[in-house]
This record gives C-alpha cells, structure tokens and sequence, in this order.
C-alpha cells in the first residue's frame, strides 16, 4: 500500500520545522516515530500535502529529570527508550509498568511518547499513564511555548488542542507528592493487538495517607478516561483494603465499554475493577515491605 | 541506478517529488531518487532487488518486513524510503558470508526453526537485533524480543530453539 502524494522535509531544527508547519496550515502533519502516521497514511485515512519529518531536529530524544524530581521526555524518545530506561526504575513505577506493553518490540523502537499523546488514540496506553500521573504536553509554536495539562490536551477520540502550526516537543511529569507507588496493567488478545482493557494507576503516598492519586482507563470508552471520583476516594486517608474497594467500584462505574469482538461491556467493566484491585493491593504490599 | 514503480495516481510527472538520498544497505553505499510515499520496503525489494526481506501484512502486525536500520530492529513497511538517507540498513542477505552462513542461518537449519519460510528473514533480523545487545538471552528473553513477529505455521517452539542454539554459536566462538 503507498501513502498518496506528499511533501516532505527534513529540517535540522525546530524553528525551521515551525516555519514549515506555518506555510503548509491544516494539510500538514509531523511525522516523528510514524508508527500511527505511516500506517494511516498507508490506509488513505490520512492524507496530508506535507510531511514535516522531525527525526534530523537535534537533542529531542532525552528523558531526564530536574533536580526536584520534575521529569521531561523529548518529542523523539522512544518507547524503548523507556523501557530499558535506568532513571525511570525505583521511580516512576506506572510508566516502567506501561512501556513494556506498549505496541511490540519493534514497534517500541520507532514509536514515541509524545506521539502517542497527539495521536489520542482512545486504545493508546501512554495518554492513561499520562493523565494518570497529572502530565503535561509542551508545545512550541510560532507564538512561543504553552504547557498544556494532557486532560486539557486530549480533546476526543484522534483530537488534540495543537495548533496547526505547533510541534509538541515534551512531555512533563510532575514531582510526586511522598513517595510514589502504583501501575499499569492491560488485557490483550496477543502482543500488539490493542488493549481490550488497560489501567493506569499512580499514587502518591505522604506518611499514612494518600495525598495524590490518578487513574486513568484505556479502550473503555471513546476516548481516554480519567476516573476521577475513584482517585478522590483514595485522597487523604490510608491505603486500606475498605478504600481501594471503593476506588475500584467507582472506577469501573467510570468506565463506558461496549460490547465487541474483544469481550462484552460487562466483562470489561468488570477487568477495570479487578485491575484497580490488584494494582492497589500490589502497592499497598510493597510500600508495608518498605516499611 | 534505475528504478520503475508503480503509478497508482494520475499526477503529472513534473509534480511528482523526488528526492536523492544516500544510504548503506549491508556496508554497500547506495544512492537513491524516491518519491517520499515509498516504502522502505519497496525501496529494499523494488529499488535494490533485495527479495529476501518479505511482504505480509503491510500494517505493521506481523515483522516479517524487519530490518535494522542502524542496529535496531523496524517494520520496513511502516518508515518511509527518505528516512533512511544517512542510514546503515542491514537485511537477511548481509547475515551470511560468501563461505559461511551466519550462526543464526545454521541455528535455523539446524534446529528446523522454519516451515513456509515467510517470516524467516523478519523472525533472523529481529533476534540479530536481540543477540547484538543481549548474547546470552533466556529462553523468555527470546520470546519477548520476537513478539512482534508472527509465524503462521505457528512454529515458533523451534524458532526460539534456533535462536537459543545460535546465541551459545556466537558465544562459544566469541569465547
């Protein structure tokens, strides 16, 4: 399958790749990893005039932390990048639960964070461990840089806030509050195949009590969920048996699966609550070893 | 180099962007004219002849298109042509040398790792990627590292056998 006719450019930096996006308007689009781009270019339900291919901009593909703990992944770091990433072991536990289950092996070696931030796709796993842990994408356009929460981001199925003329360049996870605990967990028919369910939970822990939580729910509805009520039932109080109960039923009411090829909504409602479930009590397990 | 492709649009060639690229394929330094909707893959299979990288499923799903582009293991069908200027590719043809197979080739033969033989090259280049970074990999190990190739003869026990045997190959002569 070809992609139909396109322009393309490679430029060397990101106000020459701005200048390009602000020429070409609506029809162009930045092709970063490619591993949604290409494919829906393949399939004809993207046909943009221009490909402005961010690949040769220099110094996009770190992750790395602030000294306050702050960390900041480039547009070009890899899902792989990730996965056998040192820094974000011992510290970021949803996201090195998430990165191992993202796509395949060498899928993760093109595909990108940041990309799948903007591709929104409602299957994507990235936006639930984004939100999840209260993220950020940076976007830098012709007007400057704007921070934009990935709840206020991710706008809709496929949709996202950009401006034509913006290129997501990072993405922000914010300090933990306390120490952090909490993870990731997708059902999937087979490797690659996308999430029937996947869930993201991240909490912050400060003393006894919870002082931050998300949780965030992927393929259960038409977009990406934030499962608001369940993480406020966490906050400020222990991590109890009684309290991950009650967050794993509000999280599963959260939840808008339908019926499909995949398993029946009911079946999936139901996973929700028993991924919350077990990666809460798993959390809890650990921070008591901790203690 | 000449190279013809189909033309499933009706654009007027002076419209048709073409653009020059430079690119090694298995140490061979080529240049390349391609239309940036060209596949890696057609560039590999159409453009430079070399069949042994296949076609399956042309969405991403099944690696029998793998190659490595600077060491790492991609899904030829889904990067463009024009990404590879400045690249190292190496396909299942740059695995053996003129005299000698590479242990992997003998793994498969020796372990009968294949049956149709579709996914070989994809299921070789991927675990070529595994063993470069990883030459004493589990049993598990291998698994993962090939998840993202599919065989349809469902072959896979003797596959990651073949691999397991190539990796003590490679280390035994390394050692």
């Amino acid at each position: 399958m070809y992609p139909s006719r396109f322009r393309y450019e490679a430029p060397r930096s990101l106000d020459a790749a701005i200048g390009l996006l602000q020429a070409g308007g609506d029809e162009a689009k930045v092709l970063a990893g490619g591993q949604s781009l290409v494919p829906l270019m393949k399939l004809r339900f993207a046909s943009p005039e221009l490909v402005v291919d961010i690949n040769n901009l220099p110094g996009l593909g770190y992750h790395r932390a602030d000294p306050d703990g702050t960390l900041r992944i480039g547009a070009l770091c890899r899902h792989a990048d990730l996965e056998h990433s040192a820094l974000l072991q011992g510290t970021q536990p949803t996201m090195t639960a998430a990165a191992p289950l993202i796509a395949d092996p060498i899928v993760r070696n093109r595909g990108t964070l940041v990309g799948s931030l903007c591709h929104a796709d409602p299957q994507g796993d990235w936006a639930s461990v984004v939100l999840a842990l209260g993220g950020s994408v940076v976007a830098q356009g012709p007007r400057g840089r704007r921070v934009i929460r990935v709840a206020d981001f991710i706008t809709g199925p496929f949709q996202n806030v950009l401006e034509p003329d913006e290129i997501a360049v990072e993405a922000v996870i914010p300090r933990p509050q306390g120490t952090r605990a909490g993870g990731y967990l997708k059902l999937e028919r087979r490797v690659g195949d996308f999430a029937t369910v996947g869930v993201a939970v991240a909490i912050e822990t400060t003393g006894e009590n919870v002082a931050r939580a998300g949780i965030a729910l992927t393929g259960v509805g038409g977009s990406t969920i934030e499962a608001v009520a369940a993480a406020g039932a966490l906050v400020g109080r222990p991590l109890t048996a009684e309290a991950i109960e009650q967050a794993a039923g509000l999280a599963a009411d959260a939840a808008r699966p339908k019926t499909d090829h995949r398993g029946s909504a009911e079946y999936k409602r139901h996973m929700v609550r028993t991924f919350v479930t077990r990666i809460l009590s798993r959390a809890d397990a650990a921070a008591e070893r901790a203690a | 180099m000449t190279t013809v492709f189909d033309d499933p649009g009706d654009q007027a060639v002076s419209d048709v962007p073409v653009r020059r690229i430079k690119f090694t394929v298995n140490g061979a330094k080529k240049i390349a004219e391609v239309e940036p909707r060209l596949l890696l893959s057609h560039l590999i299979r159409r453009g430079i002849g070399l069949t042994g990288t296949h076609m399956g499923c042309d969405t991403t799903n099944c690696g029998a298109c793998t190659v490595l582009v600077d060491g790492q293991a991609v899904k030829s069908c889904t990067m463009l042509a024009v990404q590879a200027d400045g690249h190292e590719i190496s396909t299942v043809e740059g695995l053996a040398t003129a005299s000698e197979l590479h242990p992997l080739q003998e793994g498969f033969s020796e372990e009968h790792g294949l049956q149709c033989g579709f996914c070989t090259p994809g299921m070789m280049m991927a675990a070529k990627a595994l063993l470069d970074r990883n030459p004493d990999p589990t049993e598990d190990e291998v698994r993962w590292a090939l998840s993202g190739n599919l065989c349809r003869c469902t072959g896979y026990q003797n596959i990651v056998k073949s691999v397991l045997w190539a990796a003590e190959k490679l280390r035994s002569s390394a050692g």
